[in-house]
């Protein structure tokens, strides 16, 4: 039986994609304007962050809605509660571009740091597990979800390679410390982006299966 | 005189060779064993095994015909009162088989309470001989004893506020909402183990249903209650249990939080998500 709600859930998932799409582009920017040292292109971040803004809005009463008219259970129930979440978890990441955009615009108006390239591979990182958290959305695929999780760790390890590169750095050469700490603030946002990639992976999982695996599974009946 | 056999709430089963088994920690208080029914040919209720915990609300869903209520009569041997009707199989309320041979019918029923879809108030009585039916019954005159009865259980089922300066009056001058509650107080009357509701707020207004829902949950300290309802939201707001009917077959029974957000039959997860039924 083809149901009237099954449109409401399907608009709601289109959404989300959409919104996961400008995400994507905003990371993608940021990152690529720091590859390539075109702060010019920085500047397109904030209309894609307002887009974000506006979606996270749209589904968060889209969302309230369907809870309140349509009661859900089970499978559908825990498809709301995964895009709520997700919805929070990209609209976070929407802000986290637009830090990292001004941090980079900071760095590259002032002197260059070697680390530099450690932090590119960690932006391709970070974009692929956020393609990857996405697509798992789209397709319910909890064994791309479960790649995502794995690669949480790669991402940890750029950010501390950053950090403890940068160290010995800032105290050799104070007059680099600026800059030093606009590549700390973006490998921290970066790292944060990671994050909400695998609570998006994580949500995956709950919304197809209903196992709730955050935090090592502690949450398990 | 009749006796009457007033159960303590925690009244044990009583030992046996044949004891109905015990799964968690919660006393079995009802349990159906390889429970059949039938209308004549047609076989309403397909092998159904069901453990009832005393103090829990049980909820059974399902789509129309799918033999939930078939099944709650079975419980209190009310099916059998149907022409053509039968039972096979065992039903095991407080350690005695109600099917046993030799078991009596009408004793069985004053078990076991029951309040159906339309409030039944005895049109003839009053409020206060609606709730004391059941002990006269029994056999009890003594006034004082009807009167602290009635009051207990008009306060139990969250009437008597309403009710207890017109108790002379008769039982059907009240509001729906009132009389079912009223029903409920009389089935309370005779201090029932188990108390079956079948869909005992499908003829209310969501006021009156709010008020018997709130009830159910208080009343699931004194009283096991399984109570069949289409309504699924009432299902996941009150029960503790939910138990999922379909073509006579029990498909899945479980905690109530479990049921409604990760059910494990895919029929369970098709009927509750609005897919069929």
């Amino acid at each position: 039986m083809e149901r009237r709600f099954e449109g409401e859930l399907q608009d709601l998932k289109s959404r989300i994609l959409e919104m996961g799409g400008y995400v994507e582009q905003a990371v993608e920017i940021a990152t690529q304007a720091l590859e390539e040292r075109n702060a010019a292109k920085l500047a397109s971040v904030h209309p894609l962050e307002r887009k974000i803004n506006h979606a996270h809005v749209v589904i968060d009463n889209a969302c309230v809605e369907i809870l309140a008219r349509q009661s859900p259970f089970a499978a559908d129930l825990r498809l709301i509660i995964a895009i709520i979440k997700i919805n929070t978890d990209l609209e976070r990441m929407g802000d986290q571009a637009v830090n990292i955009s001004y941090n980079a615009e900071h760095y590259l108006a002032d002197r260059k740091i070697d680390m530099a390239q450690d932090l590119t591979q960690m932006g391709q990182a970070v974009r692929v597990m956020v393609r990857k958290s996405l697509d798992a959305f789209m397709r319910q695929d909890i064994v791309l979800a479960q790649q995502v999780l794995e690669s949480d760790d790669e991402v940890d390890a750029f950010k501390n390679k950053m950090f403890q590169g940068l160290l010995p750095f800032m105290k050799q050469e104070p007059q680099s410390i600026e800059s030093a700490l606009d590549l700390i603030l973006i490998a921290r946002n970066l790292e944060r982006m990671g994050d909400h990639a695998t609570n998006i992976a994580e949500d995956v999982i709950f919304a197809c299966t209903g196992e709730d695996v955050r935090h090592g599974g502690q949450g398990r009946e | 005189m009749a006796t009457l056999q007033f159960q303590t709430s925690n009244a044990g089963a009583s030992a046996g060779t044949s004891q109905p088994t015990q799964t968690s920690e919660k006393e079995t208080v009802l349990q159906a064993k390889n429970l059949n029914a039938y209308f004549n040919d047609f076989h309403a209720v397909k092998n159904v095994n069901l453990e009832v915990k005393r103090g829990e609300v049980h909820a059974l869903i399902g789509p129309s015909g799918c033999g939930k209520s078939t099944f709650i009569r079975t419980l209190n041997r009310l099916h059998e009162e149907v022409p053509g009707a039968r039972v096979q199989g065992e039903v095991w309320l407080q350690g005695t088989d109600i099917y046993a041979p030799g078991s009596d019918p009408v004793a069985i029923r004053r078990n076991i309470g029951m309040v159906f879809q339309k409030p039944n108030p005895f049109p003839a009585l009053s409020i206060f001989e609606n709730v004391a039916a059941g002990l006269r019954l029994a056999g009890f005159r003594r006034r004082s004893m009807l009167e602290e009865v009635v009051e207990r259980c008009l306060k139990q089922a969250a009437l008597w506020d309403e009710v207890k300066d017109k108790l002379k009056k008769p039982g059907t001058s009240l509001s729906g909402g009132q009389q079912q509650r009223l029903c409920i107080a009389r089935a309370l009357a005779v201090n029932p183990p188990v108390i079956l509701m079948d869909e005992p707020t499908s003829a209310l207004d969501p006021i009156s249903t709010a008020k018997i829902e709130e009830l159910v949950v208080k009343l699931k300290n004194d009283v096991t209650v399984l109570i069949v309802t289409h309504n699924m939201q009432q299902a996941a707001r009150i029960s503790n249990q939910t138990a999922f009917f379909l073509t006579g077959e029990l498909v899945e029974n479980g905690p109530t939080n479990r049921i409604f957000t990760k059910p494990k039959d895919a029929r369970t997860e098709q009927y509750i998500t609005g897919r069929f039924g």
